[in-house]
């Protein structure tokens, strides 16, 4: 790498097992004084083979690992993965089950963020917002285990539909929370945004251009850090993000404090189109699910009655369902970014290959670039603006 | 929006200016449901130069490079390129065939994000990538053999790791499973004439 080998040099392991790590990241830090030379981010620790896993499983079999891959907003990965056979598939998505894919979407990324804000504080000192963060997910976690059964790992998105459809109290919950979850998020603003400390650690730490972003492959809030409105909801919509009302929220200096800006203000957007889908799923009352049975099972009660609707269910359980032959590249504005799903199937009941194209992935990549020339103790700052899970790094 | 221009480009006109300038090394094309486009190894470093470059695309953002294997093709990986044009908003698929022994260029050089992705193609399925300047394993163990997402390697791998107490270290052997390896076969035709499916599956063989 270098020519010579500067003598005043020296190189420290940050992690695999450190609280600001945010998991399991080994970081290769060299560094001349306190002044970051080198950063080689040793990744892997948590690779579980995911993508040949789901070479081995039907399709159905496939989601639940989704959920595993960034665990702090599980459904958003199940919605690519869905998007992306049901492109091969040719079919759609009944309004009332996207409305409810949009909500848990947005519930995600309320999710997500909630937790990247707070550790981000506590990764420069602040150990209250984490706290409070923590109490909101919990309700959110709640809402999941109402609508799907399980707190995080829900296996809700299902290509065709979501599982289940949602009951009326339930709406009225998510509702209530949307009214008084501004209240919380303004209790954080009021700890963070105009705190000296927070600010000083925060501020022009961990700029990245216009032109770099792009090339990094940067996605979410982190290219729109640095000015640039792209957004998937906006740019290349899915569901019903077309006829919802938000506003894209951009950065202007592209540094460590303006992407937290950005992630509030998102959790305000996130409860606007919350508050609309709300609105669409007290009038729409159709299917929440494609009708296909050859592809979506039959409902419990239905089979209590029908044998085509009890083999039905049988076959679905047991072999799935076949998936013509293509290949399709689908993708979500995850919180995090663009998490794309790269599905190739031979007409089996099994993906041929499914390539996850998780955003961590190549934020965490740039770690080098963004590092170069900052102070050792703002390392932990910058990597809690990524957002990283290593879920969806590793996978 | 981001200022997409106001000349509008469909995937049909990416396709024929590709093609009028790479003529034979572009070997097939797909519109739909995704504009993919099949290269010729050898020109992957000059084409996606082209495509950051040239005014009419601008496919400046890096999405993604994988590997996908087919034991029984000629020329056994695919290697898949993923970008995306902001300005245009499009996206766009290249596709290069190389065989297990061939290596293929690296595009560290125009796109930075390529280091990682190429670094994990090599791990999970070794295919080489020229002038990469440091193509270590990326997602596996330190110290791990084989190349884990071909589709001879085995699910379950070869190794397992455990923490032996008696020489006070973790230590790898040969793996044992507590019980048989079940991959069901669920081709059973369900849909159509079985007799009709069992004379299909048997030309197939032939």
């Amino acid at each position: 790498m270098n020519d010579k080998i500067k003598d005043n040099t020296f190189t420290i392991n940050f992690g695999p097992q450190h609280p600001a790590a945010h998991g399991v990241l080994r970081l290769v830090l060299e560094l001349d004084g306190e002044i970051v030379d080198r950063v080689d981010p040793h990744i892997g620790l948590l690779h579980r083979g995911t993508e040949k896993l789901i070479e081995h499983k039907t399709y159905t079999q496939a989601i639940p690992y989704f959920d595993r891959l960034d665990y702090v907003a599980p459904m958003n990965q199940e919605h690519a993965f869905s998007l992306a056979v049901e492109s091969l598939l040719k079919i759609d998505v009944p309004r009332r089950g996207q409305t409810i894919r949009v909500l848990y979407s947005e519930i995600g990324r309320l999710l997500s963020h909630l937790l990247n804000i707070t550790t981000q504080a506590m990764d420069v000192g602040a150990l209250t917002p984490p706290l409070w963060g923590f109490e909101e997910r919990e309700k959110l976690m709640c809402f999941y285990e109402r609508a799907s059964g399980s707190r995080m790992h829900a296996a809700y998105f299902r290509p065709g539909g979501v599982h289940q459809d949602l009951p009326d109290d339930l709406i009225d919950d998510i509702d209530a929370f949307v009214d008084s979850h501004p209240a919380v998020i303004s209790d954080i603003e009021n700890l963070l945004t105009d705190n000296r400390i927070f600010k000083q650690r925060n501020v022009d730490i961990g700029f990245i251009s216009q032109e770099d972003a792009q090339l990094f492959g940067f996605s979410g809030v982190m290219i729109r850090g640095t000015g640039l409105p792209w957004d998937l909801r906006r740019s290349q919509p899915y569901e019903i993000y077309s006829e919802l009302e938000f506003e894209i929220p951009i950065g202007k200096n592209s540094d460590c404090y303006d992407r937290y800006l950005l992630r509030v203000e998102e959790m305000k957007q996130s409860l606007k189109i919350m508050k609309q889908c709300i609105q669409i799923l007290r009038k729409e009352t159709g299917p929440v699910s494609s009708q296909n049975n050859k592809l979506f099972p039959p409902k419990r009660a239905e089979m209590k009655a029908s044998m085509e609707a009890l083999i039905h269910h049988f076959k679905l359980y047991t072999e799935g369902y076949h998936v013509p032959k293509g290949e399709v590249y689908r993708a979500v504005e995850a919180p995090k970014g663009e998490f794309g799903v790269y599905l190739v199937s031979d007409d089996s009941n099994k993906p041929y290959r499914c390539k996850i194209r998780a955003p961590g992935f190549a934020h965490l990549q740039a770690m080098d670039y963004m590092c170069k020339g900052h102070m050792l103790a703002d390392v932990s700052a910058i990597l809690g603006s990524l957002d990283i899970v290593f879920g969806e790094v590793d996978r | 929006m981001p200022d997409t221009d106001n000349e509008n480009i469909s995937d049909e006109d990416i396709y024929q200016s590709l093609k009028n300038r790479y003529k034979k090394n572009i070997l097939n094309f797909n519109l739909i449901p995704d504009l993919s486009i099949d290269i010729k190894a050898e020109i992957i470093n000059d084409l996606v130069k082209h495509l950051k470059d040239s005014r009419d695309f601008q496919f400046t953002t890096f999405i993604d490079i994988c590997g996908v294997d087919y034991p029984n093709r000629n020329k056994r990986f695919d290697v898949v390129y993923h970008f995306l044009s902001m300005k245009k908003n499009k996206r766009i698929r290249i596709k290069a065939a190389i065989d297990e022994k061939e290596s293929i260029e690296s595009i560290v050089n125009v796109f930075p994000a390529a280091d990682w992705y190429e670094r994990e193609a090599y791990d999970l399925y070794g295919i080489n990538f020229n002038n990469h300047p440091d193509l270590r394993r990326m997602l596996t163990d330190y110290n791990f053999q084989g190349f884990p997402l071909r589709k001879d390697f085995p699910l379950t791998g070869y190794t397992q790791v455990r923490y032996d107490d008696t020489q006070k270290r973790v230590i790898q052997e040969p793996v044992e499973l507590g019980q048989e390896f079940r991959d069901f076969d669920f081709q059973s035709p369900w849909l159509g004439d079985p007799q009709e499916e069992d004379k299909e599956i048997a030309n197939k063989d032939e």
